[in-house]
């Protein structure tokens, strides 16, 4: 048989302090964007933040500083036009400021269709949102992220321990939180296409937990000498091949979209690019690490009653 | 064995002909399956794709359902002002104040006895006692509001599907969202602009006498006579400039566009230009008779949404209920107007709170460019799996084939629209697939190792990978069950998509692969397995 790994004997558990200060900048990246979104200063796409764009195809290259003198002579000096590869094609975005009511899309076909006469376009997409949409949209998210959290640690929690429950929830968080803070800090646009991104990185992530935690279940019950930290290294050392063919595999598919499925998935690929790799590192080095830190720690707060304070 | 072992192939196959048939029209690219067996099979349709993949217009419209409920009051300050004058009763005023009161001042305490009279037929109406004794204030009755604005919201759905209906859009899909949204999905539309005028347009059809005596230059200072309005006329002149001149009117409307019956284009023989013309009921035939009769001599306005289109003179009574709407419509302004006017008006007035559309050309290009990528990745995850896994790794393959025609059957005969993030939950779906089979592979090679026996290594490698399958695709349903619950349109798709992968993936990994192994070890001893 062909094998990536042959038998690995990684201790995962010895890097833990490491991967938490890791983790711990990778969340606060993510806890910032949350606030930069909370606050309005992030790059949310017109479906969450309400605006318009429009993009439009013309039939010869257009010079995009003309275009944006078009745009600030009819009053619209804030919006930001962008060209695609090949110069025919323009998107315009005016954020929520420049465009309060449906209707600007329109405003901006009449100024290219008067001001570049010579040079007809099609129209290939707009979109206009009315800022009540966004709201709502963020807070249908966040139900969802929060009610999800809830069922995952009940139903862990029943199948397995409460503790592997809130470790896989942190793990899956964790990741979410991650590629978002990776987003914020490429400036990428967060559109309801890259909450999809997120979410279904939420569900690899949390498959990769499971799986891990299933053989530390496994070898828990069949454990004699073994204390709990080797228990957790033979388990992740275990699935370690399963988990780099599955992300391999999954990988394949991915860079596949990125590079040739078009500037629609680009950003969503990536984010799961993104996603796959974080959700590996943390059923690695965050989710069995938590469990591992809290058995530890109840343990010794057990055997010694009386010094309260034990240090992990 | 032997015997369960064919039933369990026998249902797999069934499964996938089902799904097959139900993808037979995708595929083939025809628009619906010829009904081979319409007694038997439900018809197959070509699977919807959503409008970021063909192209087309996603409206999502607020009704403004106050405005419905102001309406109503309004209407029923006029009904009872025209009872109390049946029965003598002197109101010296009678106002809506905010959404739903209504205060009434009589001239002299004694007519309140009468109006409480009248009151008795209004169920629908509460009364409380003003601070002035000849006062009475009244309100809707609890409930009486909302009842009103959901009745707004439903009738504002079925107007706007009336319109879209004539207007001719091949599969519009207008459902309501929440309690005061409604989202219109137009596919492969080419005129947006034309279709969001044809959509929220209130279309209230009303005729107003024109009041001559007015004063219209203090009128548009501000200082409206009461019992008029000022309105404006939609612009006449020549140069293609909409002008817009003043005009004062009569605040209540002589007959308004419910008692419609039909709507026409026609072109005027004289200026040759499109007109709309309409006809009313019989009763609204009567009312015009009356009020032509009445005002012969005088200007009736015809307004629509508080714009006056034309202002003729009354030359003689009209009867036959018959009139005509002009004011220099192109031929396609005066057909979308006829079917507003068909249609009739919306209750309330809706706002456009969102509208995204995406141009055909730009649904087409990521289609394709998403396909050909899709494909790619599908081939390299397959000759990844045959070539690290050899001939299991072929047998998983060809569960992760009957996985994906299994899901898309399934979604093509749920008649679910297809989107990318739908096609994401598809990709994580066959992900997850994968994952499954490499579970159960990697398990089988452990037990291999072990030394066990090839039977005893398959059904070993099933036995201890089948909880840990189970936990992953369990946990993955409950974050699936979360969106579909929380989240709208697009997030719901993947949340559908998602859950039906995950739940075929549970079969077809866990028996559909299985049926081969078993199927193996039963007709020839193996001893050794190509894993």
């Amino acid at each position: 048989m062909i094998e990536i790994l042959g038998k690995t004997r990684i201790d995962f558990v010895a890097w833990r302090r490491v991967a938490f200060v890791v983790s711990s900048v990778l969340c606060l990246l993510g806890i910032v964007s949350i606030i930069q979104i909370g606050r309005g200063a992030a790059n949310l796409g017109i479906d969450f933040a309400g605006g318009t764009s429009v993009q439009l195809k013309f039939s010869k290259s257009v010079d995009l500083s003309q275009v944006r003198a078009l745009l600030a002579e009819n009053g619209l000096k804030d919006s930001e036009p962008q060209q695609f590869a090949g110069g025919d094609r323009i998107m315009v975005r005016l954020k929520r400021a420049d465009s309060g009511q449906i209707g600007m899309a329109q405003r901006v076909q009449d100024i290219f269709s008067k001001g570049l006469p010579d040079n007809p376009f099609v129209v290939e997409g707009t979109n206009e949102v009315g800022p009540a949409i966004g709201k709502d949209l963020q807070k249908a998210a966040l139900w969802a992220i929060a009610i999800s959290m809830l069922g995952i640690i009940a139903y862990i929690a029943w199948r397995f321990e409460f503790k592997f429950g809130v470790a896989a929830a942190i793990a899956t968080l964790h990741d979410v939180l991650a590629v978002l803070g990776l987003f914020m800090l490429l400036n990428r646009e967060i559109t309801l296409l890259i909450v999809t991104a997120l979410l279904t990185l939420a569900g690899y992530s949390l498959t990769d937990t499971v799986v891990v935690f299933d053989r530390i279940r496994e070898n828990l019950r069949g454990r004699r000498k073994e204390s709990l930290g080797e228990v957790i290294n033979m388990s992740i050392n275990e699935v370690l091949s399963r988990t780099i063919v599955t992300s391999l595999t999954v990988l394949l598919v991915l860079l596949a979209l990125f590079v040739l499925g078009g500037e629609v998935l680009h950003d969503f690929s990536l984010a799961l690019i993104a996603g796959v790799c974080v959700g590996t590192y943390s059923s690695w080095f965050v989710a069995s690490p938590i469990v591992y830190e809290w058995r530890t720690w109840e343990r010794a707060k057990l055997q010694a009653p009386v010094k309260v304070k034990a240090k992990g | 064995m032997k015997k369960t072992l064919s039933w369990k192939f026998l249902s797999l196959l069934v499964v996938t002909v089902i799904a097959g048939y139900y993808l037979f029209p995708t595929l083939s690219g025809r628009s619906s399956l010829p009904s081979l067996l319409p007694p038997l099979l439900p018809r197959a349709e070509r699977l919807n794709l959503g409008l970021d993949l063909q192209g087309g217009m996603h409206l999502v419209l607020e009704v403004v359902t106050e405005k419905a409920v102001e309406n109503t009051v309004d209407r029923l300050i006029a009904e009872l002002r025209r009872e109390a004058e049946k029965e003598n009763i002197p109101v010296e005023r009678m106002t809506r104040e905010g959404l739903d009161r209504i205060r009434i001042k009589l001239q002299a305490k004694e007519g309140l006895e009468g109006l409480r009279r009248i009151l008795k037929n209004y169920s629908n109406l509460q009364q409380s006692g003003g601070a002035d004794p000849a006062e009475l204030v009244l309100s809707l009755a609890p409930g009486e509001m909302k009842r009103l604005q959901e009745s707004a919201v439903r009738q504002s759905l079925e107007t706007i599907r009336n319109r879209v209906d004539q207007f001719g859009v091949a599969e519009p899909h207008i459902v309501q969202e929440g309690d005061q949204r409604i989202v219109v999905q137009l596919p492969g539309i080419k005129e947006p602009q034309r279709a969001i005028n044809l959509i929220g347009k209130t279309a209230l059809l009303e005729f107003k006498l024109v009041a001559e005596d007015a004063n219209v230059a203090e009128a548009v200072g501000g200082k409206v006579p009461e019992g008029d309005e000022l309105l404006y006329m939609r612009g006449t002149n020549e140069q293609e400039k909409t002008s817009k001149v003043p005009l004062v009117v009569q605040k209540r409307a002589v007959l308004t566009g419910d008692l419609l019956t039909s709507a026409q284009v026609q072109i005027n023989s004289q200026t040759n230009e499109p007109v709309v013309s309409i006809e009313f009921d019989r009763e609204g035939a009567r009312l015009f008779g009356e009020a032509t009769a009445a005002n012969v001599g005088r200007r009736l306005a015809v307004v629509l949404d508080d714009t006056v289109y034309s202002a003729p003179v009354i030359r003689e009574k009209i009867l036959g209920g018959k009139a005509q709407i002009s004011g220099r419509f192109t031929t396609e302004d005066a057909r979308d107007l006829a079917i507003v006017l068909r249609a009739g008006a919306l209750p309330a007035p809706v706002n456009i709170i969102s509208n995204l559309t995406v141009g055909p050309s730009l649904g087409l290009d990521s289609v394709e460019k998403g396909v050909r990528a899709a494909i790619l990745g599908g081939v390299l995850v397959i000759a990844f799996m045959a070539v690290y896994y050899k001939l299991s790794g072929v047998i998983a393959n060809l569960a992760l084939l009957l996985n994906l025609i299994w899901l898309v059957g399934a979604l093509a005969s749920l008649r679910a629209t297809l989107t990318l993030p739908g096609i994401a939950g598809i990709i994580l779906g066959i992900g997850m697939a994968v994952d499954s089979n490499v579970l159960i592979l990697e398990r089988i090679r452990e037990e291999l190792r072990l030394g066990k026996t090839v039977r005893s290594a398959i059904d070993g490698g099933y036995d201890k990978a089948f909880l840990t399958i189970i936990d992953s695709h369990v946990t993955t349903l409950i974050t699936a069950f979360a969106l579909f619950l929380f989240g709208t349109g697009p997030v719901k798709g993947f949340a559908v998509t998602l859950s039906l992968g995950v739940i075929f993936n549970l079969v077809t990994a866990l028996t559909g692969t299985r049926v081969v192994y078993d199927w193996m070890t039963q007709r020839w001893n193996l001893k050794t397995l190509s894993i």
